[in-house]
């Protein structure tokens, strides 16, 4: 008999979606410096919530306050309905937590890292063994269980820190970077998991740097940069909004297109060896470049969150 | 310690404890070798070599063997080595390398309770250590009992004392080579200056008078107490001393702890 893997979130008929997450002008400073300045969003029962940004934006900072790992400097946190200053015990053991660096326990097998995470939330040891083993077939890690952790490969790993954070069957799964730095086999085996937990109903907030992997997972996500947030939204509307639907990008771009492309009041970005442009259902104006402009290094795809992401971050380098 | 319950240490600090203890247990064999053959060395050694030059040392008023003088102090200095070596090194390197305490911090235990569970290990480890070594002494017939058994409880306090103010140097120092201040301003002049190997009155008075600081002085006083069976009325003091040392940097440890961590 298959065991019940994960909590199911019981929706009654008719109920209001309930949210997970409140946040209200949450601020957080370091010293000085704001990292993250009065930042107000909601995370809803049931869904997958992303928050973009570059590196140094807050997100990670963000998070950490929604699972008490730092404590706010101001505004008012609710997780579960609970204010995490004075319940943060009782929200920390519903949350399970990826954290971006590893912190598997080395001195440890991959199946008492899973035993031991599971005694630092009370669980009786039968209930955590019969858990632990069904996490690692999840993962598929059922072969490694009395491997060491410095035996296993990246990819290995980041799927046990996935395996641990579910140990305790969390109402909530929050997620930093949880692909950072895997080979794309091991990203998309991530991926198909986290697609699966989603599917269960289980609500995920998680933060990445990939926007193919936000695009993918995430029913709605913030952009933040510098402690704010830029835009809200659901993937596909955040695109259409900000950037439209398609691009056009040019390589080396002519003096005489600049000029063009200025008479065409046209929304662009110059980015001196490159223009990019905006545009939605202009394959005349892709002909009328390619055909006047420039036969090579002119091309139109589909606009993508990363677009979006770039125009409204900039494009310079951070840290 | 209301003000520590307030800054919330429940029970479950055990269960740090116990994820120490799971890994000691995995490498047993070869924790249990030091203990076992620190104070062969050492007694072989001073026993055989130095004793002949040394003779017999005057202790309370009678002659004993050298050996005999310096076998309890090695327990002594084992209580301070096991407890302070694993709260500075080998939390060091759970909390900055291995991300530790990073990771428990993600689970419903408080900071409090991680250096808590961490400073009990650490003495627990002095009481273990304590518990080997005073089996390969009393084959020499160096432990009175039952008095000895005194020693036991008294490895936990003087664990908790050195575990403390270990955790309170982690808290603090920069990298782990910054260690080898605490070691070599605090912890060798210890070993050498607290009675452990000569009687300190061989010491000129304003330098008695500082041995008295070390924790390491009284918790040597006391292991030859309660070795020899000879209890005297200043080993009150002593305990008081350990008790009231304990009691002031297991707090401080936690605040530095909470300051270095929680960002």
């Amino acid at each position: 008999m298959k065991r019940k893997l994960f909590s199911q979130p019981v929706l009654t008929e008719g109920s209001v979606v309930q949210s997970i997450i409140e946040a209200e002008n949450l601020l957080k400073k370091f010293g000085h410096f704001t990292a993250v300045n009065r930042i107000s969003f909601k995370v809803f029962s049931g869904e997958c919530f992303g928050i973009l940004g570059p590196n140094g934006a807050g997100k990670t900072t963000t998070i950490r306050m929604i699972y008490a790992f730092s404590p706010m400097t101001e505004g008012s946190l609710k997780v579960f309905g609970l204010d995490i200053t004075r319940d943060w015990r009782r929200i920390k053991a519903r949350i399970g937590v990826c954290q971006q660096e590893n912190s598997l326990d080395p001195d440890l097998s991959v199946l008492q890292n899973l035993e031991v995470f599971a005694r630092y939330f009370n669980i009786p040891k039968k209930e955590a063994q019969e858990k632990a083993l069904d996490l690692l077939d999840f993962f598929a890690l059922h072969d490694r269980m009395y491997a060491t952790v410095s035996e296993l490969s990246g990819g290995l790993m980041r799927r046990l820190v996935l395996a641990r954070s579910l140990i305790n069957q969390p109402d909530l799964l929050i997620l930093d970077e949880p692909t950072t730095g895997l080979d794309p086999q091991s990203r998309h085996q991530v991926w198909d998991r986290l697609e699966e937990l989603r599917a269960k109903g289980m609500t995920i907030l998680l933060t990445t740097h990939y926007m193919e992997e936000a695009s993918r997972l995430c029913d709605r996500l913030l952009i933040i940069d510098h402690g704010l947030i830029l835009v809200e939204g659901k993937p596909e509307e955040l695109i259409q909004k900000h950037v439209g639907r398609d691009i056009i990008e040019i390589e080396r771009p002519p003096h005489e297109l600049r000029s063009y492309i200025e008479s065409q009041h046209l929304d662009y970005e110059d980015l001196g060896h490159r223009l990019v442009i905006y545009c939605e259902e202009r394959n005349d104006l892709y002909r009328e470049i390619t055909k006047n402009f420039c036969q090579e290094g002119c091309m139109m795809r589909m606009a993508t969150l990363e677009d979006v992401f770039l125009k409204l971050t900039g494009r310079e380098l951070r840290e | 310690m209301s003000q520590l319950s307030a800054i919330s240490i429940s029970r479950r600090f055990l269960r740090v404890w116990q994820r120490n203890l799971m890994v000691y247990r995995k490498s047993w064999k070869i924790n249990f070798l030091p203990p076992f053959l620190e104070p062969l060395f050492y007694l072989l050694a001073f026993g055989l070599g130095l004793s002949a030059l040394v003779g017999s040392i005057r202790y309370q008023g009678s002659e004993i063997s050298y050996t005999r003088f310096i076998a309890p102090a090695l327990i002594g200095v084992s209580m301070m080595y096991n407890s302070f070596f694993e709260t500075t090194y080998a939390s060091f390197v759970r909390m900055y390398y291995q991300k530790t305490f990073d990771a428990m911090m993600a689970t419903p235990l408080s900071l409090e309770e991680i250096i808590t569970g961490e400073i009990v290990w650490g003495a627990t480890k002095s009481f273990v250590a304590t518990a080997i070594m005073m089996g390969v002494i009393s084959l020499f017939g160096f432990i009175h009992y039952p008095d000895g058994l005194l020693l036991l409880p008294l490895a936990f306090l003087g664990g908790m004392a050195f575990g403390s103010i270990g955790m309170l140097f982690t808290a603090i120092v920069r990298n782990i080579e910054m260690f080898n201040l605490p070691v070599f301003l605090f912890v060798t002049p210890m070993f050498l200056f607290s009675g452990t190997f000569f009687p300190l009155d061989r010491l000129p008075l304003w330098a008695q008078k500082l041995a008295l600081v070390f924790p390491l002085t009284h918790l040597v006083n006391l292991t030859r107490f309660f070795s020899f069976g000879q209890i005297q009325a200043s080993a009150l003091w002593g305990l008081g001393y350990l008790l009231f040392f304990s009691l002031i940097l297991f707090p401080l440890a936690i605040l530095k702890m909470h300051r270095r961590l929680i960002k």
